[in-house]
Formats: structure tokens, C-alpha cells, sequence
């Protein structure tokens, strides 16, 4: 464990630039949180969390892929694509920590996606503890603790000091980069703020909510149930809950035409719109509550029945906050839970 | 509250109607959901009415209004605006629809409230003048006036312009003008100022078409947007311009039936205040063709649907000097 004053924060994300492109959560002119690159006088949010998740860094919302230049009867194919800089996401909290590991199950299974494994591969996670967790968590209910997250290095601010400490090799040679500001010392401080921290955690309302139902291969059963036409009834079928969701990975793949070619890009889908399944034949869902019912039958069915039983949510309440009618995975979860 | 819901169960159990379309309670106070109720203990068991139900309910009844038989909407005053607006472009069945107003103070809003630090809200109380909120950090207190949303801090009309029974007494139409102190303020911008604004906060948008699918004036079956013929069908788009687009496009759609119900504003995740957009052409209106308000009434023509002599030309953009 190493640690550095508060004070000197500024001189900490000096040295991190210095060699590489740093992110961290940031306060915009409306006082909410994002992601932002950080530079002499950027100061970091004190939020709980970015409006926009973290995914972003290693799935962003549109990508390029390639080029189409028509010269006649030429189509010219470019590659597009440039070498991906090193950078370090300073700040992650624990549910998008986690994210980046079910994403990694999507991404880096074969087919290896190489966009993504690239930006993988040049990227950092530094996480930070959170100390003060707020009503829309549940990240514990899928095995996350907010007081040790996961990344390649964590840290802790506590007592006036910012605590670090590498969880990998890449987390090894960070911390070893920034060294000359750190100096060593005992966990005595976090271990008292870990403890603080879970005693709100077991405070907080949706803290107990159970998932066991979801376990007991009823996946007929809930998808055949008649409560999603209720849960449903009044989803606006937008993709709010999709594209602020840490998890949501689904993309589409277009062509922009620029009128002397053909711009190729990748860019986030949302189930829960109207053209989502479309193909030549039709559509397979043509309501909204086949749409609705897709998204949480993949994160709380489908994904754990292919990934030895791991949900594909990690509470960080991002749905909760930001649906425009309230409807979440929280009251999805209670309405089957009941039973 | 409870006076609503013992209308609706007379209503249900004479047959007036068989269905009752308004809010439902989530797990928090404040974490509402409009639904449909269709027995009465449907409605004791979750329907709520406060200051915090702020979703316009009126644009479901385009969809509910063509199911078989009737249904009753409880409208606060900006959502029969709405509801006026959308009778005037037949999209919704009066005939099937039995609209009660019920009167509205003004809405609280979650993220006024987060916006000023408050964090871990678990609920949040209103006596109509102080709001308390609890949360796992402790109880706070502040007036309500600084807990409404945007759609609320200006209100235009406490008055309801449909109803078939009201509930409690009517308000008054707001004519002071504060809803577009902000607009003026844009407008006083230079151009590149503006520009810049415009850019700043169109840059936040995701494209969730939260915006599109919550407007009750955005009531196309197909929108532009999703058709694939169009050719301008995109997700998100590869560069900033198309993004920019979307917004200048859909607001020119809406002009002159935006009632300014203010819900686009309310359910961005990205907090742009899109209702500006919207608020200028409606100030522009008024000042072309004389005080519009859409959603006034079901009948009349609205000034860009109706050519007179007196409208004015296109060189009134020279005659205010070229500005906005």
C-alpha cells in the first residue's frame, strides 16, 4: 500500500500526463459528471458517478472501421484505423470495473475483436472506492464490493490521503510510474474506511434484493410470463437505459454515405428500439414488450445461462436514475423475485 | 389523492369506462411510472398523485385511445395542452377518452434537487410550500420553488383548457414572459456565442431519442429518423454535424405544435435543455404572427398551417438587423 497527500493530487495527474493521456470523471458546466480528459487545472469530480459509464474508453458509441473511396468504378478500401495511444482512466468506481470484465467475456471471446482488445490493451483502470454509496446502488448484489474494486490498480481517499495500491502487473508498473510522489505505508487507514463503507452498503434500500429466482432454470417460465406486458406498458421504447447502461454491448453496423463514398462505422444498438431486430424477412419483435423483455432477459437469463451463472448487471444504478419513466431493472428483478 | 381514486373506482364500477390511465408508485416516493389501472384494487395498490408525478400523461392516449373501450386520463394543466394539440391533429380518440383535470403546483424534480449536492435521496415529502427530503445521510428541508424542474420553474398556465370534470379549482394562464428570459438571453449572444453554446450542449447527446419518443408533437408512426429509405437513418452519427442535425430538425417538426410541455428537457440523460430550442420558435411565432399558444384549442388553425396576407415575409430576418 503506498499513499500520497491529497494536495499533491495535482502533481499526481501531472506526472500520469506527462507520459500518457489521462481520463478522469470531471464536473461539466451543469455540475454532472463525465469522462474527460485531464489537463493543467482539471479538477476531478467529486460525484459518485459519471452519467455516462465508463465503457465508453473501450467501447465508444461510434467507431470508425473503414473507408469506401469511389472513383467511378474504383471502390478504394482504407483502413482507417490508427495506432491506439496508452491512457489511463483514472477514478473508476466498482460497477464499471466489473463492467469491463463482462464486456471482455463479449469482446475478447473468438472472434477477438481487435478494436476493442487494441483499446484494451494501451488502456489503465485506476479505480476508486466509493465512500459514499447512494440509493440506487446494488452493486454487492452481484458480488461487487464498493469498497475494493477491481482495475489494475484501486485507490481509497481517506484521512487527507489518497491510498494506492496494483492489483496486476499493468497496476505494478503504473504505481511504479508515479513512485517518486508515493510513499509506503500500512492499510490500517483503508481497512477503516472499508469498514465505514459496508456499513453503509448494508444500509442501502436495494441492497438485499434477491436474484436467486433468476438461477432456478426458469427461463421459459419468465419469458413466458404474463407481468412484462404490465412492466412494460408505458416504456417509450428510447434508448436511454441502453446507452447509459455499462453493460449494453449490442451495436449496429452502418454506412454513412458522404456522397463521394461510403463511411463505415460501428455504433451502439439499443434493444429497445423499433428497428433493433429487423432483417430482410421482417422483424422478430414487433412490440415493445418483446424489445423491453429482451434487455432484461439477457442480463438476468441469457448471459448468466452462458457464462457460469454471471449477471450481466453490476448495480450501478445508472437505469434507475436516468429512465424517463422509472421503469428499471430494480423493479424488474422484485416483480419476479416475489413469486 | 384520494379523492381521484374514489372518482376513478365510481367511474370504473358504473362503466364509464374500464380502464384509468395515470401514475404509479415505484420504490421510492419519487420514482414514478404512468400506468394503466384496470380494477379498483389495481388502484388502491399503487396509484399515486403528488408533487412529484411530473410525466405528461397525454401522449399514451394515442395508443390507448384505439384499444377497445373507454378510459379515463387524469390531466394536470400543461397536459391538456398536450391533449388539445393532439385532438387537433386526430391522433387521439376523444370519444374513448373521459378527462378529469386535476390541479398542479408545480413538480419536483430528483435532479434539481442532486443537482445541489443532496446525495442517497430515499424520499422526498412536500406540504406544497417546504419539501423534505430523506436520505441516508440525513434529512434535509428547502422550499419547494427551488426543487421544480425546468419545465416547471416557468410554468405558462395553471389553467386546464379540456377537461370533462375537474378536480379542486382552475388556474390562471401565466402570462409574464419568464419562460423566455432565457431565450432573450441566446438571442442578445453573438452568433459565434450562441454557436458555441449550442455546440457545447448538442455535443452531449447520445441519440437515445428520449426527446423524440416522450413528445406528445412527435407523433409520427414512422419517424424520419428510422426509416432506412430516408437516407438519413443513423444511430449515431460518424461526425458532429449529423448529430447537430437531429435536434435543428426534429424542433423545426414540432414548430408551432410544441405546446412547450417541457418533458424533452426533463428525460434527457445528458441535461441539455433542448425545451430552448423550441421556446425561441414559439417567441418567434408570437412575434411574426401574433400570440399563439398550441394546444389552446382543438380547432383552430395554427399560424405556420395558415397563409394571410398580413403573415410576414422572409426579409424580417434584415429588419432585425439580422440578429437571431
Amino acid at each position: 500500500m503506498f499513499r500520497l497527500p491529497v494536495s499533491k493530487i495535482d502533481d499526481l495527474f501531472g506526472t500520469i500526463a506527462s507520459s500518457r493521456t489521462l481520463y478522469l470523471p470531471v464536473d461539466g458546466n451543469d455540475g454532472r459528471a463525465k469522462y474527460d480528459k485531464w489537463s493543467e487545472g482539471t479538477k476531478m469530480s467529486d460525484k459518485l458517478n459519471t452519467v455516462r459509464s465508463a465503457k465508453s474508453f473501450f467501447f465508444p458509441q461510434t467507431t470508425n472501421i473503414c473507408d469506401f473511396n469511389v472513383n467511378g468504378a474504383n471502390v478504394e478500401v482504407v483502413d482507417i484505423r490508427e495506432e491506439s495511444e496508452d491512457f489511463v482512466v483514472f477514478g473508476v468506481r466498482a460497477c464499471d470495473a466489473r463492467s469491463f470484465t463482462i464486456l471482455d467475456k463479449v469482446f475478447l471471446a473468438e472472434p477477438v475483436d481487435s478494436y476493442y482488445a487494441t483499446r484494451r490493451e494501451h488502456g489503465t483502470v485506476v479505480t476508486m472506492a466509493c465512500s459514499e454509496p447512494e440509493e440506487n446502488c446494488f452493486c454487492n448484489v452481484f458480488g461487487i464490493d464498493a469498497a475494493a474494486p477491481e482495475g489494475d490498480a484501486t485507490c481509497w481517499i481517506a484521512d487527507g490521503y489518497l491510498y494506492i495500491t496494483s492489483n496486476n502487473e499493468k497496476g505494478e508498473k503504473f504505481v511504479e510510474s508515479i513512485s517518486a510522489l508515493l510513499e509506503e505505508t500500512d492499510d490500517s487507514a483503508v481497512k477503516a474506511q472499508q469498514e465505514t463503507i459496508h456499513g453503509i452498503v448494508e444500509k442501502l434500500p436495494f441492497g438485499k434484493v434477491s436474484t436467486d429466482h433468476f438461477r432456478k432454470n426458469t427461463l421459459l417460465e419468465i419469458f413466458n410470463s404474463e407481468k412484462w406486458e404490465k412492466l412494460s406498458e408505458s416504456c417509450l421504447g428510447c434508448g436511454t437505459c441502453t446507452f447509459v447502461c455499462p453493460t449494453c454491448q449490442c451495436y449496429d453496423i452502418k454506412d454513412f454515405d458522404t456522397g463521394h463514398g461510403i463511411k463505415r462505422y460501428r455504433t451502439w444498438d439499443s434493444c429497445m428500439y423499433a428497428d433493433f431486430t429487423k432483417m430482410a424477412h421482417g422483424n422478430s419483435r414487433n412490440a415493445q414488450m418483446q424489445r423491453f423483455r429482451q434487455r432484461f432477459m439477457h442480463k438476468l437469463v441469457y448471459f448468466p445461462d452462458n457464462n457460469n451463472g454471471e449477471f450481466g448487471c453490476v448495480g450501478c444504478g445508472r437505469c434507475l436514475s436516468r429512465c424517463p419513466i422509472s421503469m428499471n431493472i430494480i423493479k424488474v428483478i422484485k416483480e419476479f423475485g416475489e413469486e | 389523492m384520494q379523492e381521484m381514486i374514489d372518482r376513478a373506482k365510481e367511474l370504473l364500477a358504473d362503466g364509464t369506462v374500464d380502464r384509468v390511465v395515470g401514475w404509479r408508485s415505484g420504490e421510492f416516493s419519487y420514482d414514478i411510472t404512468p400506468g394503466v389501472f384496470r380494477s379498483a384494487e389495481e388502484l388502491d395498490e399503487s396509484f399515486i398523485y403528488n408533487d412529484l408525478c411530473a410525466p405528461n400523461l397525454s401522449k399514451y392516449l394515442i395508443k390507448e385511445s384505439r384499444k377497445e373501450g373507454k378510459l379515463l386520463v387524469f390531466l394536470k394543466p400543461c397536459d391538456t395542452y398536450s391533449f388539445n394539440q393532439l385532438l387537433k391533429e386526430h391522433r387521439i380518440l376523444r370519444e374513448n377518452v373521459y378527462v378529469i383535470a386535476v390541479p398542479c403546483t408545480g413538480k419536483i424534480d430528483v435532479d434539481t434537487i442532486k443537482d445541489k449536492g443532496i446525495k442517497g435521496i430515499t424520499s422526498i415529502e412536500s406540504d406544497g410550500e417546504t419539501v423534505t427530503i430523506h436520505t441516508l445521510y440525513g434529512d434535509k428541508t428547502m422550499p419547494k420553488a427551488e426543487t421544480l424542474g425546468d419545465k416547471c420553474r416557468t410554468c405558462k398556465s395553471k389553467k386546464h383548457v379540456v377537461y370533462d370534470e375537474i378536480i379542486g379549482e382552475d388556474g390562471e394562464v401565466n402570462n409574464d414572459g419568464a419562460r423566455f428570459e432565457l431565450v432573450e438571453k441566446l438571442e442578445n449572444m453573438t452568433p459565434d456565442e450562441r454557436f458555441e453554446f449550442w455546440r457545447n450542449e448538442l455535443s452531449k447527446c447520445i441519440r437515445c431519442n428520449a426527446c423524440r419518443n416522450v413528445c406528445p408533437a412527435c407523433s409520427c408512426e414512422n419517424c424520419v429518423f428510422d426509416n432506412p429509405n430516408s437516407g438519413i437513418q443513423q444511430r449515431a452519427a460518424v461526425n458532429s454535424f449529423e448529430e447537430n442535425m437531429f435536434h435543428l430538425i426534429r424542433s423545426f417538426h414540432v414548430a408551432g405544435r410544441c405546446t412547450d410541455c417541457g418533458e424533452c428537457t426533463r428525460v434527457c440523460p445528458q441535461n441539455i435543455p433542448l425545451h430552448l430550442i423550441n421556446r425561441k420558435y414559439i417567441k418567434d411565432i408570437n412575434e411574426f404572427y401574433g400570440d399563439y399558444q398550441a394546444g389552446e384549442d382543438a380547432m383552430s388553425r395554427a399560424p405556420l398551417n395558415a397563409y394571410t396576407f398580413d403573415d410576414c415575409e422572409p426579409g424580417i430576418v434584415y429588419s432585425r438587423g439580422g440578429k437571431a
